[in-house]
């Protein structure tokens, strides 16, 4: 009986807890590759072929792929042996992914899978991955990974983790949770009354620094995943928020108004020695590093209104990045910095939207223009996708959007409403 | 009739204290200050309609509808306070004087638009900016407290014009009398 009733609330916990994140493309290249995932060969005693349905899923959520359905196929080769160029020729498929999976000793199975050239009648990528049956998600990303830098040049970030704060509609729970970018295998990683907010990870993607607004105001908390440890960083009279690590994991920037006014401040996560970095009575907060670790930007509102600023931490030396626009705020940084990614108002009372600022060009892009209310803007550790928080049929849901704004995407949830996303780092 | 009259004078009268214990205050607010004795003329009067005998206690009282106002309300983007609140803020100064004990705390809101960090720094500003005017009042700091709960605890939801302008706001809680 009392075995029963565990697994009942289990089950509830699972349906009311979880957001269960789906992905709906709605926008893809037009010029996107044609790649066949030919369903993996397996034995019969294993569950379906979910690895080449997720391989085709992370290829085609990439907007850079269109993969044919395997009903549409005209056979499903699983060794070169079987394999007709002509086939998928006719098909006007560009490139070919096969794969065979088999069944090792101690519950281990061996995945071994082959990416070919059509026009060139030519193998281009092989390899022997070895997974249990709970790794069979990190084996499909990781093919993909291995299949989008082939034949993109980019490092493919499949294999990466996604953080976000899920929340009820009565909001009186907030879980801060952790998920594969494609939303999958979601594990809620701390619950609270209280709103959790700005999770960021640390570089080696071990720890998540957040934002959590109880009673009495702000506290920053940086919180280890595997352990599930949670230690309090900042707790200081007035605001506490916006943390980011420094690139090399050992720094926290954040926002704390200590003195009467939201200003910029570093600490040190081992010496716990602080330096204040701005000195303003305007708003400044939303801090993140350069890839130097030599400098912050932050949105200040000195000017009147948001706008990002660059400040180097060791000269001082202060530079007004936005000038275009009403509104801007909470940049992040794409492609080593050569991109901000940030909200944008372009006038009082327009829609906010993520936008993208080419610092070497000067040129603002408005990137996500379909959805209404954009903010948390998050780019993928290969600076290839933004994921940002938005409003779709009054609820709060995550939407994707490629930097240079071709690819679109929205990952709804089944129930409740989900913000704050946070792209991880690579993971190997 | 003659009873109406004399409330309105005392009411005009304490109204006049508080209009000029904010003259220590900027220009800005001193300026306002005025437009809100005004106001709160056509205010009080309809409120004390009922009373018989008038004391300087019922007098107070007569302001006590004001003392129920508990929340404040800003502009898009903005975290000055706007001169038809002011009477609101001049009745829990005087409250806040009189009742050195009673502490209050005080919340900043804003709307679900612009970023989740700007909205709890912007809130943080709108609790403050009316700490900083109960204190120009003569109330004394230690009785109040700000704290910032950005666009987190929204007291309409929704997404358009009414919902947002009633988020945009300071709450004046009382935690002591």
């Amino acid at each position: 009986m009392m075995r029963t009733s565990l697994v009942i609330v289990s089950l509830l916990f699972s349906v009311f807890a979880k957001a269960e994140l789906t992905i709906e493309i709605t926008q893809g290249i037009a010029s996107s590759i044609p790649i066949s995932v030919v369903p993996f060969q397996t034995a019969s005693t294993l569950p379906g072929s979910l690895i080449d349905e997720v391989v085709a899923n992370d290829l085609e959520r990439s907007g850079h792929f269109s993969v044919l359905a395997p009903k549409d196929m005209l056979s499903h080769p699983h060794t070169e042996d079987d394999l007709y160029f002509r086939d998928w020729r006719l098909l006007k498929q560009e490139y070919v992914v096969m794969g065979v999976i088999t069944q090792l000793p101690e519950g281990l199975f061996q995945v071994r899978y082959q990416l070919f050239d059509v026009f060139n009648e030519r193998e281009l990528l092989t390899q022997t991955l070895k997974a249990n049956e709970g790794q069979f998600r990190d084996v499909a990303h990781r093919i993909s990974d291995a299949i989008y830098e082939q034949l993109t040049g980019i490092r493919g970030a499949f294999s990466t983790k996604i953080a976000y704060v899920t929340t009820n509609p009565e909001r009186t729970r907030f879980n801060l949770s952790i998920a594969d970018s494609d939303g999958a295998r979601e594990k809620i990683i701390l619950t609270s009354k209280y709103s959790i907010f700005s999770p960021a990870w640390a570089p080696d993607g071990k720890r998540i620094a957040y934002v959590m607004l109880e009673d009495a105001g702000s506290r920053v908390y940086v919180q280890d995943i595997t352990t599930g440890k949670k230690q309090l960083i900042s707790s200081n009279k007035g605001l506490n928020s916006a943390p980011a690590f420094s690139p090399d994991g050992k720094k926290l920037a954040l926002t704390l108004s200590k003195d009467g006014n939201p200003e910029i401040y570093v600490v040190d996560l081992t010496t716990r020695n602080w330096l204040r970095v701005t000195n303003h009575y305007g708003i400044d907060t939303e801090p993140n590093w350069m890839p130097d670790g030599k400098h912050i930007i932050f949105t200040s509102g000195r000017s009147g209104n948001p706008q990002i600023y660059r400040k180097n931490i060791e000269t001082g030396y202060l530079e007004r990045l936005t000038f275009e626009g009403h509104y801007n705020a909470r940049a992040r940084l794409a492609q080593d910095g050569r991109f901000l990614v940030m909200v944008h108002q372009a006038q009082k009372n327009d829609d906010f939207h993520i936008a993208s600022l080419d610092l070497t060009r000067g040129l603002l892009q408005i990137l996500s223009s379909d959805t209404y209310l954009d903010e948390s803007p998050s780019v993928s550790p290969n600076g290839v996708m933004v994921m940002y928080a938005a409003k779709h049929n009054k609820r709060s849901i995550l939407a994707a959007v490629s930097v240079d704004g071709d690819v679109k995407f929205l990952v709804p949830s089944k129930s409740g409403d989900v913000r704050e996303p946070a792209w991880g780092p690579y993971l190997n | 009739m003659q009873n109406l009259g004399k409330i309105f004078a005392v009411s005009l009268l304490s109204l006049a204290i508080v209009g000029c214990a904010s003259s220590g205050g900027t220009t800005d607010e001193a300026a306002t200050t005025d437009t809100s004795v005004e106001e709160s003329q056509t205010q009080a009067v309809p409120d004390s309609q009922g009373l018989d005998v008038v004391t300087e206690e019922q007098a107070a009282m007569a302001a006590n509808p004001l003392l129920d106002q508990t929340v404040v309300y800003f502009g898009y983007d903005r975290s000055e306070i706007r001169p038809e609140f002011k009477d609101i803020l001049n009745a829990h100064a005087q409250y806040l004087v009189a009742n050195p004990q009673a502490r209050v705390s005080l919340e900043g809101h804003c709307d679900e638009r612009g970023t989740v960090e700007y909205n709890l720094a912007l809130g943080e500003r709108r609790a403050n900016t009316v700490k900083r005017y109960l204190v120009v009042q003569g109330v004394n700091p230690n009785q109040l407290e700000s704290v910032s709960f950005g666009e987190e605890r929204p007291a309409v939801v929704g997404s358009d014009d009414s919902a947002w302008s009633k988020n945009r706001r300071t709450e004046i809680n009382y935690q002591a009398r």
